[in-house]
């Protein structure tokens, strides 16, 4: 049924994404009520543990969380113990003990949240052994007030996982709220009613720009490919992963050509910060071949999507006027990150996985 | 229509099996107009009512009454849709998955709502409700309108109207649609499920 864990977006499948997204028509609702908060996870705990900087993702899923009505627990490497040499093994059986139901964990190394998920599920594998009231190792699930008799019935499980970014891996939420916003968008700008639940079926995603390092480009081939979308991968050959054997795209180096027949042109930013070695000749080159400028916004066909996961570097892979056009969608992606995330947060601790379990 | 079967949906799973007609479609109108006139009696007209089907099994009964209303008094009352999913007190002991999502075309502030819903059974369903509303606006007051009350009460909450008062098993199932009322069983191949305490609210037979 519903998993437990959320680690990439290929775990979920067309079916599970289309419940995400229908779930997340919900959410939006709720965003737009006098008081955007509903009780669903009352006594919850989510834990954000961010190794990693990041803003928007950690605002978004905190924003998230608290609109579910659950404990938020924020976490940040630079004034944790892991300055004074704990492990990171340690560092999440900590928070665990005292009651976490879900950790929300970036990281720059790709396989960490599943590495912490295995580290968890043992974890609790042990204390169920130990029986009732042994360690407390999983006091989480026993949550606030009258949830402690389901425990009783249900049994210890472990923390539930997210994936918010691993190295360059994947960045599961991402793509899902990508994925809502090309389908919802288009349905309210178009009326176009999708059928479901392939609802990307027959649409041309171009993803341009830094392919190499971005864990966002790996999520969205697999949730657009998923949802029936070809995609077309744009950038340098330096910026390209070194195989692309087993990815469902095509590869092109002509912007023109690509951006004139897109329906989505899907921005990514060039991750300075990543690249060790001389990726680019310069920053205008790059600009001048791959950047979608307003000369070559002109070649957008008049129900493209421009998209870009941020942040934003403007003069670069996108120019400013074309960021703030009519066919920009990267406002509406950030809104849409809150709902998205509220569905799965709710999925994955609020659905009633643990009956039976 | 007796012989009716249905499938249900997650978490109880298997076929709806009626097992005998209580009230058929004339019936069902017939109480439709009987309730929209006592809400017009009660609330002397129409002014500021607001009409809110829960989701799902109650929302074509707020469309209904709606209509009856129209008819009757020749005001549009607005007609509303909520999905208390996320206010439930099993969250997390069963799937509770929203039907659709919320929809409440006027500002609730100062309303007359009625609450519209198909079955009451435990009330738990009502209770949520209630919750859902103090967020969305603060009424003037909330009143309950069900096509059946079968009773079994867990909540000290009551109807104040009713289509049919029905005295049932906790275990019995009762679906009701615009065609009619029919009182049955689940059946999942082979077994009678056992449906009672909190994982089954009413409004489930759907």
């Amino acid at each position: 049924m519903t998993p437990q864990h959320l680690l990439s977006v290929a775990d979920l499948g067309p079916e599970g994404i289309d419940e995400v997204l229908r779930l997340a028509d919900t959410f939006v609702e709720v965003g737009r009520r006098p008081i955007p908060r509903v009780p669903a996870l009352r006594g919850k705990t989510v834990a954000s543990a961010f190794f990693e900087d990041s803003t928007r993702t950690r605002l978004s899923f905190e924003a998230a969380a608290k609109r579910l009505s659950a404990d938020v627990m924020t976490f940040t490497s630079s004034s944790s113990s892991l300055n004074k040499g704990e492990s990171l093994r340690d560092t999440v059986l900590t928070l665990e003990a005292m009651g976490v139901d879900a950790f929300v964990i970036r990281h720059s190394c790709a396989g960490v949240p599943a590495q912490v998920a295995g580290w968890l599920e043992s974890a609790g594998a042990a204390s169920a052994a130990a029986g009732p009231g042994g360690a407390g190792g999983t006091g989480g699930t026993s949550g606030a007030g009258g949830a402690g008799g389901a425990s009783a019935v249900t049994g210890p499980r472990g923390a539930s996982v997210l994936n918010a970014g691993d190295g360059a891996h994947e960045h599961p939420t991402q793509a899902l709220l990508d994925c809502f916003t090309i389908s919802r968008e288009r349905e309210r700008r178009f009326g176009h009613s999708p059928a479901r639940p392939a609802v990307l079926s027959g649409l041309r995603i171009a993803i341009v720009g830094d392919i190499r390092h971005s864990r966002v480009a790996r999520s969205n081939v697999i949730a657009f490919s998923t949802l029936g979308a070809s995609v077309t991968l744009v950038a340098p050959p330096t910026l390209l992963p070194p195989s692309l054997c087993g990815w469902p795209v095509e590869v092109s180096h002509d912007m023109d050509g690509v951006v004139a027949k897109s329906d989505v042109v899907y921005l990514l930013r060039l991750q300075s910060e990543r690249m060790n070695e001389q990726f680019l000749p310069s920053l205008r080159e790059y600009t001048a071949t791959f950047g979608l400028t307003a000369e070559r916004a002109r070649l957008l066909g008049p129900s493209a999507l421009v998209m870009h996961p941020g942040p934003v570097r403007r003069g670069i892979e996108i120019a400013a006027e074309v960021a703030d056009s009519p066919c920009s969608v990267i406002t509406t992606q950030v809104a849409n990150g809150v709902a998205v995330r509220m569905a799965v947060l709710y999925l994955l601790l609020g659905s009633g996985a643990q009956v039976g379990a | 229509m007796g012989e009716r079967e249905r499938t249900l949906v997650s978490p109880a799973g298997g076929a709806f099996r009626g097992r005998a007609v209580v009230m058929d479609a004339e019936d069902v109108r017939r109480a439709t107009w009987r309730i929209a006139h006592e809400i017009l009696e009660h609330n002397r007209g129409a002014g500021n009512l607001v009409l809110i089907g829960l989701q799902t099994g109650g929302v074509w009964i707020a469309s209904a009454l709606a209509d009856v209303v129209h008819a009757v008094s020749a005001t549009d009352v607005p007609v509303g849709a909520l999905d208390v999913a996320f206010y439930r007190d099993d969250i997390g002991l069963r799937p509770v998955v929203p039907a659709a999502v919320t929809e409440i075309p006027v500002d609730l502030g100062g309303a007359m709502v009625v609450l519209c819903d198909d079955v009451l059974f435990t009330g738990r369903t009502v209770r949520a409700a209630l919750d859902a509303l103090s967020d969305l606006g603060r009424p003037a007051a909330v009143q309950l309108a069900v096509m059946v009350d079968r009773g079994h009460r867990e909540l000290p909450i009551r109807p104040d109207y009713v289509g049919k008062n029905l005295p049932t098993g906790r275990l019995e199932m009762v679906d009701v649609s615009p065609e009619g009322v029919v009182l049955g069983d689940i059946v999942i191949p082979g077994e009678l499920v056992a449906l009672g305490g909190t994982v089954a609210p009413e409004g489930e037979a759907r």
